[in-house]
Order: C-alpha cells, then structure tokens, then sequence
C-alpha cells in the first residue's frame, strides 16, 4: 500500500508512479484523486455499488465515472483521505484496482451465465484470472479480456492478451430433418446442403459463433467443444496494434495457463515500456509461438490456419496480409 | 373449424400466425400469448423471418419448454410447428 499521510498538495513524478500502482491517479486539479475501484469483468454487488456511492459522496463530488475498462472510479478524492477511503471501501469488499505497468483488472462481457449469445463462462474467468494475476509487474501495461462469442464485444484482437469464446459443433445425422435452418443461420457462408441430403459444414469458413445450434430445433446441430480464440499483441491507443491470432477452441483448463507463459515471455523478452505486440514485432511471432504451443498444443495456429477465409476475415479486408507468415514449430 | 395438413409441414395446427415483419424479440411475444391459450399438445404453426428470428426463436421455444414438430424454411422466412409444452409453476 502506498504511503496516504502525506497531505502535500503537490503530486511528484514519483509520488504519482507509486499512486497509479495502487489504483490512485492524480486529478488535473492539484492534491485531488481519482480513486478506480476493482471490478473484473464489470462485475459489481449492489452492496459494493452501494458503498463507492456512499465514499463517492462522502470523500468525493458525488460522481462516479466507469472507465473504459468497466472500473467505477470516484473522482475528486483528496490526497490525505485515500487511507479512509480504502479502508471504508473494503468494508463492502471492495478493492482498488490499478494502473500503470501491471497486469490489470480482467474484462469481459456477461458470457453464457446469461447473455444468449454467449459460449464461454466469461465472468468467472475473468474474475478468476484476476484473482490469480492481478497486479503482476509487465514491461508495460498488460491488458487482458475475455469476449463470449465471435462478436467480440470486449475486443479480444486490441488486448495484449484476448480470448474470444468459440464453439466447434457437431451433426448428430439421426436427429436432422434436413430443415435447412441452420444453413440459413450461418452468416458466414460455411454450410451447405444439398437437396434431401445432410448439411455439410465448411471447416475454412466456420467462425465457431454457434448460430446453427440456436437454430436447430432438433437436437441435430450440437455443441461438441467450447474453447477461446487467443489474440496476442493487441493494443489501442495513439499508436494501435492490432493483435495476432495465435490459437483456437483453448478449453478453460488451459486459459491460466496460458496467461501464465504469456506474462512470462513478456517479462523474459521486452523491455521496459515496451507492450507485448512491440516484443513480438521485435524478437518474431515464432519465439512466443513455441512458448505458446507448450501450453497449447495442437490448439496452435498455422500458416495454412492463417490463410484461410475464417482466420482472414476476423481483421479489416487486407489486414491478414500484413501478418508476418508463422514458421512451423 | 376442420383445418387441413399444411403441404408444407405434413401436419395439422390447430392455430396458425405469421409473424413476419414482426422483429425479435416481439415475435416470440406474441407466440408466447398464443401458446399460452391453447392446451397441451396442441399445435401452433408460426411462420417468420429469416435472419435474427432463425437464432432467437428455436432456442427460446426450446427453452420454454415447448418442442418444435416441424420445421421448413420457405422461399421468403421458415415455419415451425409448435407443440404446446406441459403447464410449469409460475417462476418466482
């Protein structure tokens, strides 16, 4: 925890790093402080909610701003007050969240628990990798999400690490009434049937979203495995990086996994201020690759992956191109 | 009223509604209300758009516990029939 007695109004350099450490970040307006208050996966109980209104309008203006990383954060809380602050925050249970060069907070969108579209269990994984990595030191800020479906709400391709949920399914041939439905639902032109005949699904252009299963009726198109995409690299900002798909259909067991050597080639291969996306332009794609694969195995991606229509069509038109081509490893 | 088996479906409904031009989730409203009028067992053919409904409405059938009988994609929409599940306790 930072050092809260000191009641100077005036915020140095360094005072400002150890502050941005714990959540705290200095205000244009001199000695004030935005407090950001940890909410993985935009995650919070109305006790919680309750208390942040509470300090909100006890240390601060009565005005609480949700930051683009789904933190609430209670603005224009005075320096000498922060010790107060937390100490009544957690009262409810609510923690400080962070900024600067770490792992930070976990987003994620409501993911199968209760959003339709949803395939992965998007926030109890994000709470639980921040449970487990919040906070980590990083060459530079460490920015991870977790996205439900191939819609991508959380934008898995701008984060330094994104999973995005995918579904591979299966025709279970007795139960089709050769319908068609689920042709009609794919929107992505990776099934096709043939008259009287089974559908057929297109491995090279199935994005893995799951519409066929939600529009079979018949217990015929079904779920054989839920996994994550894995984006690596991603970044926004005034320079943006957009993110290397890196592997597909990762099941839950092996997220934290996954997390855990990323964070780990980060720290082994970038420099100070560098973001993950710059390490891998610098040191190759390949070098993380292999410490990827360790992991993940046959779940890695290819050259042959990348070329084909499912990979290409994730990014802008022409933007696949652009990729350095992945060496076997 | 006798009602003859649609050359579509094979089978007789006892109820029939086009819902086309009416979007998710309204769509599935209405069918909800006309389900909940007739008996159990009974059949409830609906006909509705492509697109957004051909997600939505057989998950939810399915989740409400009703079973689709029939289904058929049309030149413009698809139709389903709709066995009207068993009475469930109220949700809290």
């Amino acid at each position: 925890m930072t050092d809260t007695q000191q009641t100077t109004t005036k915020v140095t350099r360094k005072r400002a790093e150890d502050l941005k450490a714990g959540g705290f970040i200095p205000q244009r307006q001199s000695g004030k402080i935005t407090v950001r208050c940890k909410a993985p996966g935009g995650r919070v109980t109305a006790e919680r909610l309750e208390k942040i209104a509470e300090v909100a309008r006890k240390y601060g203006q009565g005005i609480v701003h949700l930051s683009v990383r789904m933190s609430p954060e209670i603005l224009y809380v005075d320096l000498e007050n922060l010790d107060a602050v937390v100490a009544e925050l957690a009262e409810a249970g609510q923690e400080i969240a962070s900024c600067g060069k770490r792992f930070r907070v976990t987003t994620a969108c409501g993911g199968c628990e209760y959003n339709p579209n949803g395939l992965t269990d998007t926030q109890r994984l994000a709470e639980e990798a921040t449970r487990q990595f919040f906070g980590q030191d990083t060459p530079h800020k460490f920015k991870t999400c977790f996205s439900g479906c191939p819609i991508d709400c959380m934008r898995a391709r701008e984060m330094d690490l994104g999973f995005q949920g995918m579904v591979e399914p299966m025709l279970v041939e007795e139960n089709c009434t050769f319908c068609g439905l689920c042709v009609k639902a794919c929107q992505d032109d990776a099934l096709h049937m043939e008259e009287g005949e089974l559908p057929v699904r297109d491995l090279d252009r199935c994005i893995g979203c799951g519409d066929c299963i939600k529009a079979c009726a018949f217990d015929s198109m079904v779920q054989k495995r839920v996994g994550h995409a894995v984006y690596v690299g991603g970044k926004h900002g005034k320079h943006p990086h957009v993110a290397y798909p890196v592997a597909a259909l990762v099941p839950d067991e092996k997220v934290f996994d996954v997390i855990q050597v990323t964070i780990a080639w980060h720290r082994e291969h970038g420099v100070k201020g560098e973001r993950i996306g710059s390490t891998i332009d610098r040191v190759g794609i390949d070098s993380y690759r292999r410490a990827l694969q360790e992991v993940v195995g046959d779940c890695l991606l290819t050259q042959e992956d990348l070329q084909k229509p499912r990979w290409r069509h994730v990014f802008y038109d022409g933007l696949a191109d652009t990729f350095p081509a992945y060496a076997k490893v | 009223m006798e009602q003859k088996p649609d050359a579509a479906t094979d089978v007789t409904p006892d109820l029939k509604i086009d819902l086309r031009g009416t979007p998710c989730p309204m769509n599935w409203v209405e069918a909800k209300l006309q389900l909940e009028k007739m008996e159990p067992g009974q059949l409830l053919e609906m006909i509705l758009d492509d697109g957004d409904p051909i997600r939505n409405v057989p998950r939810t059938i399915k989740a409400d516990g009703h079973k689709v009988v029939r289904a058929k994609s049309l030149e413009d929409g698809f139709v389903l029939v709709v066995e009207r599940g068993p009475n469930r306790p109220p949700r809290r």
